[in-house]
């Protein structure tokens, strides 16, 4: 049932993704709702099934990815780890988590993204990537963060309502 | 016989007095009275019917005031959807201007056989400037194909699944096209890159390159057909102690409005990479 709701979640929020999101840059930058989602998914306390979505989100972005298959799977499994740190570490401010989750995670899956196309032959010049795409990211990313998070709260009481609602 | 003349009698003043009353009002004496008369019964009958449109109005108005809203929200909804259809016709006359103009780029060019296609998605990854179409194997189209529009050259198609394909924009950081310049016949490398910019490179330092040249591809590589628009030469970068000169281009294309596109199905590319030789190390 969990991992059906997250099929159907990121199923939607690819869409999302590849036909909104993409059209919407700050300079050349987007927002990364499929990250986002994961990342606020993960900080959630006694959820078990963060890595499930976290491969599901994963899979839906490589679909609509040229970049090669596996990896947003790989840089989105390294953020949700990175999040699930976060949470044990800062675990009575699930708000700062999420900021801090978000800026760790979104320069990961940026230069993981940049590491695949250098594996593809294309290189990229940091300045440029750091100016135009990862900063602009990063901006649109923490304005996200918050209100994704508590979409993401109301959905883990709703589906753990015994453990968490209590 | 006294009352028949005493009735008689009567009669008689009555119908004087009348006339008498109806002279003196033909003469106008009678006004003064008759307004004193006539001023509060009219007074009466005013404040009457004040009172009555009052409290008629304190008992129909509520109904009026709910039909009133009702007719107001069905007027409103009535609206909203004119609205929508308004948008939608306007939608379809865009796509229709659109699809026109394709098939007259399609007549003029009758050498190629074209199927137009919709943009359905753009690359998730800012690194990619790809595109996803909403046709693939199953309507013909195959790895390699050029795609563009009525403007100029878009990309190729890079993968391609039973009913989409992925196509890589010539802005795409990782693209490499051979053109030549229309004007003066000078060859160069036009490559994509990363800010969605495309730029000349490998340009001869002998060669004359002005603003406003046009970039068009040279069919060199067989990576795509000759003499496809791409473009125009905007600034020329030339350094005395550089081996080549470069230039940036604006593409005739607007990469960002990418809707319907149409992919060259009889362009088969060809692929020279068994041709390049392999450099060994002695």
């Amino acid at each position: 049932m969990i991992n059906l709701v997250g099929l159907l979640l990121f199923g939607i929020l690819a869409i999302l993704q590849s036909t909104i999101v993409t059209r919407m840059p700050l300079l050349n930058g987007t927002a990364d709702l499929i990250l986002l989602f994961i990342v606020a998914w993960a900080l959630q306390d006694r959820v078990e099934s963060a890595w499930g979505w976290c491969l599901i989100g994963g899979l839906f972005a490589s679909i609509y990815s040229a970049l090669p298959f596996g990896t947003f799977v790989v840089a989105y499994l390294i953020a949700a780890g990175i999040a699930r740190v976060l949470k044990r570490r800062v675990w009575k401010a699930p708000f700062l988590a999420m900021l801090a989750a978000t800026f760790v995670g979104t320069i990961i899956v940026l230069l993981i993204s940049m590491l695949g196309r250098l594996i593809t032959g294309v290189n990229i010049p940091i300045l440029s990537a750091l100016n135009l795409i990862l900063l602009p990211g990063l901006l649109l990313n923490l304005m996200l963060a918050i209100p994704v998070f508590s979409i993401m709260h109301d959905m883990a009481i709703w589906l753990y309502p015994g453990e968490l609602g209590a | 016989m006294k009352s028949n003349t005493s009735r008689s009698t009567q009669l008689i003043i009555v119908i004087l007095i009348a006339m008498g009353l109806v002279g003196l009002a033909l003469g106008g004496y009678l006004t003064p009275l008759s307004r004193i008369l006539v001023n509060p019964i009219v007074s009466a009958q005013s404040w009457l019917a004040k009172r009555y449109q009052a409290v008629q109005s304190l008992i129909t108005q509520p109904e009026d005031v709910t039909s009133l809203r009702q007719k107001n929200a069905q007027l409103e909804a009535e609206n909203s959807k004119l609205q929508v259809q308004v948008i939608e016709l306007q939608q379809q006359v865009t796509e229709a201007q659109l699809l026109s103009t394709l098939v007259d780029y399609e007549r003029k060019h009758v050498e190629n056989q074209f199927i137009a296609a919709t943009v359905i998605a753009r690359d998730v990854s800012p690194f990619m400037h790809y595109v996803i179409i909403d046709r693939g194997s199953d309507d013909g189209l195959r790895k390699g194909m050029p795609v563009i529009t009525q403007q100029g050259l878009v990309g190729n198609i890079a993968a391609v699944t039973a009913g989409a394909a992925r196509v890589q924009l010539i802005n795409d950081p990782g693209s490499s096209i051979n053109v030549i310049l229309q004007q003066t016949g000078v060859e160069a490398v036009l490559n994509g890159q990363l800010t969605g910019e495309i730029g000349l490179e490998m340009i001869s330092q002998n060669a004359t390159v002005q603003p406003g040249d046009l970039v068009m591809t040279s069919g060199l590589g067989g990576n795509y057909p000759d003499n496809l628009v791409i473009g125009q030469v905007v600034t020329v970068r030339s350094d005395a102690f550089a081996l080549f000169q470069s230039a940036s281009v604006q593409p005739a294309v607007d990469f960002s409005q990418l809707d319907i596109v149409l992919v060259i199905t009889n362009f088969q590319p060809v692929d020279i990479t068994p041709l390049i030789p392999v450099q060994t190390n002695p």
